[in-house]
C-alpha cells in the first residue's frame, strides 16, 4: 500500500474517533449540568480535556458553556473542534476514495455535510443533546461501515490503528483530568454529588453499565481499574492499546511475540506493562504521573508509526503529522 | 397492474402527454427528443410516455433527489479562479439524450476511422513526416504547435498506439447532421459522470430502463484496464496506475472513481520514483515496481528532468525509463499534437491520407487565421463566428461573435491579428436542443456529445458518452467549468441486440425496479 494512503487512512481514522470523543465530553457535560448549581465552572475542565486550552484562552475570555460549545464544535479555528475534525477526516478520506469502500465515503461525506450545515446555520442545534447524539452515533456508523464494507487488509488495519490510538488517547484524558474528582471523592464516599461526577465519567466513555456488570458499587480504584486495565472494555486504555498493537503486527505481518521494528516493540512493551499493573500501585504512585507518563508513550508509538511507514515519502510542509505529533 | 387501473393510467398518460408537450417550443432548432411536428421522436417514444406518467411535482422531485445524491456522493469538481478548494457539482439533469441505433453505427464507423488515421499521423509526424513532405500538413504548423513535442521524436510507444484514450466533442447542427468539433487526445476527462449518470438514472427511473433497449456502459473502466494492462512491457501480471497531478486538480473526483473502478493504485507524483532505470512507487513495505501509468497529467509536468523543469507534479527521470520501454504511458506523450485546433483543420485530408477514405463524420467549416485569405474573412464576420485559441480547451480562450459585444470583438480581433497561428474561427452552430428541467417544466436547452474511444488491441467506441448541456437559456457553451450541466446518454440497442442495459445491476436500483414493476 502507498505510504501517502497509508497515512491518509490512519488520519482519516483518527479524526472521526477524535470528532466522537468531543461530541461524547459535551455530550456528558451538558447532562451533567441538569444537577449542578456552579454552572461555569463545569465548563472550564472540558477545555482542559482536549488539552487546546491555550489557544482557547487566547481567542475567548470566559469558560461559559456557549464559548466552550462554539470552541469545541464549530470553531474552524480549532484545528480539534468537531467541525474541523470532520473536514480533516474527509479530506484525508477524499484523497483515498479509490481505497476506501464508497458506503465509507458516503458515509463521512454526508456526516461532514451535517455538520457543515448546523455549523453555518445553526440548524440541528435547538436541541444540543440530541445534535451531539448525533455526532456520536454518526461515527459509530462510520466505523461500522467501515467493519462490514472494507477489505480487513492493510488499509483496514491502518485504520483500526488510528482509531483505537485516538481512542486510547482521549480515553487517558478523561481519566487524567477528572483525577481531581475521584481523588476528592475518596474523602467523602457516597454523596449523591460524587456519585453523579463518577457515573459522568464513566459515561463519557459510555462505560456506566458496562462498569456495574463488572464493579457494582462506583469507587475511585474500580473506575481507573475499568477504563484503563480493563482488557475487555472496547473503550478502555488497555484494550485499545492491545486492538492497536494486533492491527501494527498484522501491517508488518510479524507474529505477536515477535518485533520487526521499534514501534512495534515499543507498543508490545506497552501492552504487557498495563497487563501486568495493578490499580492499587497506580493510584498510591500517582494517577496523574502515571497517565502522563502513558501519553509519552502513545506519542512516541504515533511517532514511530510515522517514521516506519509514512516517513518514505517528503511531505508536503502543511499536512497534519508534526503538528499532530506535539500532541 | 389491473387492468382498470391500466387503462386509467394511459388516459392520464395521454392527457399529460397533450399538456406538456403541447408547450414545448423547438424554437427553431433541431430538438432530440421532439420532431418538428412537436411528436416526440419514434426512438424516445419509451422516455417521453414514461415523463408524461410522472404525477404533478414528480419530476421535480426526482430531480431534486438527483441534485442531493450527487452532493452527498461528494461527485465533484473544483473550480479553478475560485478559493482553493471549492467543490461544485456538475449538475445533472434529468432528461436524456437517446441516439438511435442506426444513427450510432454511423458514429462508431467515423470516430474509429478518425482515430486509427490520427494515431498514424502522429507515429508519422514523431517518424519520417511522410505527410509533411508530400504537402498535405505544412511543417511550420506542426513545428510550431503546442503539442508537439520534440523530445519524442523517433519514439515508439509500446504496441504503436499514442492515444489510448480519446473523448472526441460531437455536435449536431440545425441540418440534422453529426460533426466533430474536436479532438481531445490528451486527457479526455468526464468518463465518470457518464458512469455516474447512468448509476443515477437507473436508481431514479428503474421502470424506462426496463422498457427501454439501453446499451450498457458500464464496462468501460474494465475495457480501459485491458488496454493498460494490454501495453505493459513483458510483466505477465502488471501493476498499472493512475498519476493524477492531486486532490486539488479539478478532475480529481474522475480520478480516484477510476482508479476505484479499475482497482488500480491511484499515485501521485511524489509517491513514484525512478531508479535503476525502472519506475517504482513508495509503499509502506518498501518499493515497487510499476509498469504502467495512466496519466492525467499534461506533457508539460510529467518529468521536470524532459519538460518543464519547475513541475513539481511529475517524476523525474520518468521520460528516460518510458524510452527504454520500461513503463508504458497512456495517452503516449506527445499526442497532444492533434489537440491543435489548427491541425484539427487538416484531418479530413488526413484521413484521406492515411486510410484512402472520406471522412464518415464531416469536420465543422474551419478558417484558418494564419492563413490570409481566411484571416480577411475571419476578421470582417467576426460577429457571425466562433474563434477559438488553437491551444486551449474547456471553453477558455474563446469568442462567440453572435453573443459579444462590439467592444469584446474589437478586442479579439486585435489578439488574432497579433498571433494569427493561434486562432482558428468556425462558423456559429445552431447546436441541436434536449428537453431539460427547468423549474417545473421543460425547456430546451443546446448539448454537445463526448464520446469515449479506446484504442488498445483494437479500437472500442464506449456506446454512450458525455452529454453536455448549456444550462443558461440560449447559451452555447457547454463546459462545466462555465455553467455546464449534464445529461445521461441512451444509445439504443437494435431490435436483435441482447447487449442492453438492465436495472437490476446495482442493489439500490434492484429493490426499486422490483417496486416499479410489481
Amino acid at each position: 500500500m502507498l505510504s501517502r494512503v497509508a497515512e491518509s487512512i490512519y488520519w482519516m481514522s483518527r479524526y472521526v474517533e477524535r470528532a466522537e470523543n468531543v461530541a461524547r465530553f459535551i455530550g456528558v457535560n451538558l447532562t451533567l449540568m441538569l444537577d449542578s448549581s456552579d454552572r461555569e465552572q463545569q465548563w472550564w475542565p472540558l477545555v482542559n480535556t482536549t488539552g487546546d486550552h491555550k489557544d482557547f484562552e487566547k481567542r475567548y475570555k470566559f469558560a461559559t458553556e456557549e464559548n466552550v460549545l462554539h470552541f469545541l464544535t464549530f470553531d474552524r479555528d480549532n484545528p480539534n473542534s468537531i467541525i474541523s475534525c470532520l473536514r480533516s477526516a474527509r479530506e484525508n478520506a477524499r484523497s483515498v476514495r479509490e481505497i476506501i469502500s464508497s458506503e465509507m465515503w458516503l458515509q463521512l461525506n454526508t456526516f461532514y455535510l451535517k455538520v457543515n450545515d448546523a455549523a453555518t446555520t445553526g440548524k440541528g442545534m435547538e436541541s444540543p443533546h440530541d445534535f451531539y447524539t448525533d455526532v456520536k452515533l454518526s461515527s459509530h456508523l462510520f466505523t461500522g461501515i467501515t467493519d462490514a464494507t472494507m477489505t480487513h487488509g492493510e488499509g483496514w488495519h491502518f485504520c483500526r490503528l488510528g482509531r483505537k490510538l485516538e481512542r486510547a488517547d482521549k480515553t487517558s484524558r478523561i481519566l487524567d483530568v477528572k483525577y481531581f474528582i475521584l481523588l476528592r471523592s475518596v474523602a467523602d464516599v457516597g454523596t449523591p454529588l460524587d456519585d453523579t461526577q463518577w457515573a459522568a465519567v464513566l459515561r463519557s466513555a459510555s462505560a456506566f453499565e458496562m462498569y456495574r456488570k463488572r464493579h457494582g458499587r462506583i469507587s475511585p480504584n474500580g473506575i481507573v481499574q475499568f477504563l484503563l486495565l480493563d482488557s475487555e472494555f472496547p473503550r478502555a486504555i488497555r484494550f485499545c492499546l492491545s486492538a492497536a498493537n494486533d492491527s501494527l503486527h498484522a501491517i508488518s505481518g510479524t507474529p505477536l511475540d515477535k518485533a520487526s521494528n521499534n514501534v512495534e516493540t515499543l507498543l508490545s512493551g506497552l501492552c504487557s506493562n498495563l497487563a501486568s499493573a495493578g490499580v492499587d500501585e497506580i493510584v498510591k504512585s500517582g494517577l496523574h504521573e502515571h497517565l502522563d507518563n502513558l501519553q509519552d508513550q502513545m506519542n512516541l508509538v504515533g511517532t514511530g508509526i510515522f517514521e516506519t511507514f509514512f516517513a518514505k515519502r517528503v511531505r508536503e510542509a502543511n499536512k497534519q503529522t508534526s503538528a499532530e505529533r506535539t500532541q | 397492474m389491473t387492468v382498470a387501473l391500466r387503462i386509467r393510467r394511459s388516459r392520464v398518460l395521454l392527457f399529460s402527454l397533450l399538456m406538456k408537450f403541447g408547450d414545448y417550443n423547438l424554437g427553431g432548432f433541431y430538438d432530440e427528443m421532439v420532431g418538428e411536428n412537436g411528436r416526440p421522436r419514434a426512438s424516445v417514444r419509451h422516455l417521453a410516455r414514461n415523463l408524461e406518467a410522472l404525477p404533478e411535482g414528480e419530476l421535480i422531485r426526482r430531480q431534486k433527489s438527483a441534485d442531493r445524491a450527487l452532493i452527498q456522493m461528494g461527485i465533484t469538481f473544483n473550480v479553478y479562479g475560485e478559493s482553493a478548494g471549492v467543490e461544485k457539482t456538475l449538475p445533472f439533469d434529468l432528461v436524456p439524450r437517446i441516439i438511435a441505433a442506426d444513427e450510432w453505427t454511423q458514429i462508431e464507423l467515423g470516430l474509429k476511422q478518425r482515430i486509427e488515421a490520427l494515431n498514424l499521423f502522429i507515429n508519422d509526424l514523431y517518424h519520417d513526416q511522410q505527410i509533411i513532405r508530400d504537402g498535405i500538413v505544412p511543417a511550420h504548423v506542426i513545428e510550431s504547435s503546442k503539442g508537439f513535442r520534440k523530445q519524442c521524436i523517433g519514439m515508439n510507444p509500446p504496441r504503436g498506439v499514442w492515444c489510448h484514450i480519446t473523448g472526441t466533442d460531437l455536435v449536431r447542427h440545425g441540418d440534422g447532421k453529426i460533426y466533430v468539433l474536436e479532438d481531445n487526445l490528451r486527457c479526455p476527462s468526464g468518463v465518470s459522470y457518464v458512469l455516474e449518470n447512468r448509476h443515477l438514472m437507473k436508481s431514479l427511473f428503474p421502470e424506462v430502463f426496463a422498457a427501454s433497449k439501453v446499451r450498457p456502459v458500464s464496462n468501460y473502466p474494465l475495457r480501459l484496464r485491458d488496454v493498460l494492462e494490454y501495453l505493459a512491457p513483458g510483466n505477465l501480471s502488471p501493476r498499472v496506475v493512475l498519476l493524477t497531478p492531486g486532490v486539488f486538480n479539478s478532475a480529481y473526483f474522475e480520478h480516484s472513481f477510476l482508479a476505484q473502478q479499475m482497482g488500480i493504485e491511484l499515485v501521485e507524483g511524489s509517491d513514484l520514483v525512478v531508479s535503476d532505470g525502472y519506475v517504482w512507487m513508495r509503499t509502506t513495505k518498501g518499493f515497487e515496481r510499476v509498469d504502467v501509468i495512466y496519466r492525467r497529467i499534461d506533457d508539460d509536468f510529467l518529468d521536470p528532468e524532459a519538460f518543464r523543469p519547475d513541475s513539481m507534479l511529475g517524476v523525474p527521470g520518468l521520460m528516460e525509463v518510458y524510452k527504454a520501454g520500461n513503463v508504458a504511458l497512456a495517452n503516449a506523450p506527445g499526442s497532444g499534437v492533434a489537440d491543435d485546433k489548427v491541425v484539427y483543420a487538416y484531418v479530413p485530408r488526413i484521413i484521406k491520407y492515411y486510410l484512402g477514405q472520406e471522412a464518415i463524420l464531416p469536420n465543422v467549416p474551419t478558417y484558418i487565421c494564419d492563413e490570409e485569405k481566411d484571416l480577411a474573412y475571419v476578421l470582417e464576420n467576426l460577429n457571425q463566428l466562433v474563434v477559438k485559441a488553437a491551444n486551449e480547451s474547456g471553453g477558455y480562450g474563446m469568442l462567440i461573435g453572435p453573443h459579444s459585444t462590439k467592444e469584446q470583438c474589437a478586442d479579439f480581433a486585435k489578439r488574432i491579428v497579433a498571433d494569427p497561428r493561434n486562432y482558428i474561427a468556425q462558423p456559429t452552430l445552431a447546436l441541436s436542443r434536449v428537453p431539460t428541467v427547468v423549474d417545473d417544466h421543460l425547456e430546451g436547452r443546446h448539448v454537445d456529445l463526448r464520446p469515449y474511444i479506446l484504442y488498445g488491441k483494437d479500437i472500442f467506441v464506449m456506446p454512450g458518452g458525455l452529454t453536455r448541456v448549456a444550462l443558461k437559456k440560449g447559451s452555447l457553451v457547454v463546459n462545466s467549468s462555465q455553467g455546464g450541466g449534464s445529461k445521461d446518454t441512451w444509445v439504443l440497442a437494435d431490435k436483435t441486440s441482447n447487449d442492453t442495459d438492465i436495472p437490476e445491476d446495482t442493489g439500490f436500483s434492484q429493490t426499486q425496479s422490483m417496486g416499479g414493476n410489481s
